[in-house]
């Protein structure tokens, strides 16, 4: 897996200018927080005393009031994950789920490198909430730079108050789908690092025989603030249906590619132009690889996700890949679905054969060697593929490919009379996967 | 109670065995793989459906009992 090329750049919102109650609020970029500058700075986490029974329900509480969703891309609500693993039977265990798949994002990268001890204050208290014995973190096998600053926080915190409950570092394959969820599960339980078929959606993951919540890198950052500044803090950024700040990678035909922390509900035009777009914006393509297109026309929507659904877009892994308007969005798609068709799992049929057809039918259309029914093809296909694997993975491109077809309409029938557009042979505006792309494409 | 048809698709391997007892409910698409019709499944085709069940070599076609009718199941 390809390290985006825009993990060297931090920048932090004006909505937050230094503020200490956010994720990069003040934090000088590029530097790795060690414990010590990590407490000056936030002070010590809220953990609980040993036996107090009263402090779980109040930790939830919090998190509930926070409104506080899942920023790995399903957006759900974090208090609903943590009650249902604090009333499971039997051992417990949180996963962090630092694997960061999706390879037009780099803000997990950046959370686990710059502020690792925020995520693990997290996990802490998230084990201490749901009474978990272990602490699994999970960064991908070739993030080396990640993992070790996860490696070398974890050995600050041993033996000190800051661990009541131990925690390990592993390295699970970096393959796209490897962080789904049960699919990260199904690696630490020594399975393969595939997704799971879970027919009866709502039950819990389990390791062996022990329940497990399994939390994206930022959502746990999330919970550590929230536990440590209160919900009314986090509320007071973001909107009152996406409340809070959120991490956005800004890649693509912009300057100042890099991960951003926004408040929700900024505009997706401010988010942009804050990343100086390098030509006049046509598209952006938002949630990433799985995610969808969404037109320029749309740069006043607000970046949340009801806002975002309203005009086919999503927040997904928080990605914001901008296209200039010199640029081919048929052939932005053509490679990206070639890439996505590359890091199935390989088991499920409909995924297996239906993404490497999807990615002939657009590569046909990106280079104009079309015959004539190429787009009803892909339109079938698409249908085909949407919804018929076990995890989300042919549904996502679906889903790109759909958007790509109706934010570039006139493109698309332009490629599928035979005249591909001036800009098709140009490289791709996804710098941090190009080499990856490349090789599936030629 | 109403019965439904699962399709575990990690263990498809398009034998096809079910679109050929049970053509009424499922199709096949252009890889052989199987594309069932949501919702319940017709009483007077629960018979054929337990059959298709039975005889699927990979066990991947499962029917399931649904309390009540779920509009939008997956």
């Amino acid at each position: 897996m390809a390290t985006a090329t825009t993990d060297s750049t931090i920048t932090t919102d004006r909505a937050v200018p230094g503020d200490r109650s956010t994720l990069l609020g003040g934090w000088r970029a590029r530097h790795r927080a060690d414990l010590a500058s990590h407490l000056a700075h936030h002070g010590a986490p809220p953990l609980p005393r040993p036996g107090d029974h009263a402090w779980p329900p109040r930790l939830a509480a919090a998190v509930e009031a926070s409104g506080l969703t899942g920023r790995g891309g399903a957006s759900f609500p974090s208090v609903t994950k943590l009650r249902l693993l604090a009333s499971a039977p039997g051992r417990r265990t949180v996963v962090v789920n630092g694997m960061e798949g999706e390879p037009a994002s780099a803000k997990d990268k950046t959370l686990l490198r710059c502020a690792p001890h925020l995520v693990l204050d997290g996990a802490e208290l998230a084990a201490c909430a749901v009474g978990a014995s272990r602490i699994v973190v999970c960064v991908a096998d070739g993030d080396h730079h990640s993992a070790d600053a996860v490696v070398r926080a974890v050995a600050e915190r041993a033996g000190t108050a800051l661990a009541p409950v131990t925690v390990e570092v592993k390295r699970p394959p970096g393959r796209y789908v490897a962080g789904e969820e049960s699919a990260l599960v199904s690696w630490l339980d020594g399975g393969p690092a595939a997704p799971g078929w879970r027919p009866d959606k709502g039950h819990s993951l389990t390791i062996g025989r022990r329940a497990t919540l399994v939390h994206n890198t930022e959502t746990l950052a999330h919970l550590a603030l929230v536990a440590r500044y209160g919900p009314e803090s986090f509320r007071s950024r973001g909107v009152p249906d996406a409340p809070g700040t959120t991490l956005v990678t800004v890649t693509g035909a912009v300057e100042h590619a890099g991960v951003y922390e926004v408040a929700m509900g900024r505009s997706l035009g401010d988010i942009v132009h804050g990343a100086r777009p390098t030509d006049e914006v046509a598209a952006v393509l938002t949630g990433g690889f799985g995610g969808s297109w969404v037109p320029a026309a749309a740069l006043a929507t607000p970046y949340a996700p009801g806002p975002l659904a309203a005009v086919g877009g999503v927040v997904g892994a928080g990605v914001l890949v901008v296209l200039a308007r010199r640029a081919c969005g048929i052939a932005e798609t053509a490679r990206v679905a070639r890439y996505m068709a590359g890091e199935s799992a390989g088991q499920c049929g409909p995924c297996v054969f239906g993404l490497p057809a999807v990615a002939d039918d657009l590569g046909q259309l990106w280079r104009g060697t079309v015959d004539g029914g190429v787009l009803a093809r892909l339109e079938a296909r698409l249908t085909a593929v949407d919804g018929r694997g076990a995890c989300r993975h042919p549904d996502g491109v679906a889903r790109m490919a759909r958007s790509a077809l109706r934010v570039f309409t006139a493109d698309a029938a332009a490629h599928a009379s035979g005249r591909p557009c001036a800009f098709a042979r140009q490289p791709s505006v996804l710098p941090a996967t190009v080499g990856a792309i490349k090789a599936g494409t030629t | 109670m109403s019965t439904v048809i699962k399709v575990n698709p990690v263990a498809c391997t398009a034998y096809g065995y079910c679109a050929e007892l049970l053509p009424e409910l499922v199709t096949l698409d252009e890889w052989g793989y199987p594309i069932v019709e949501r919702g319940a499944v017709p009483p007077h085709l629960v018979e054929l459906a337990r059959r298709a069940a039975k005889d699927c070599p990979r066990r991947a076609f499962l029917l399931r009992q649904a309390a009540t009718e779920v509009g939008s199941s997956t």
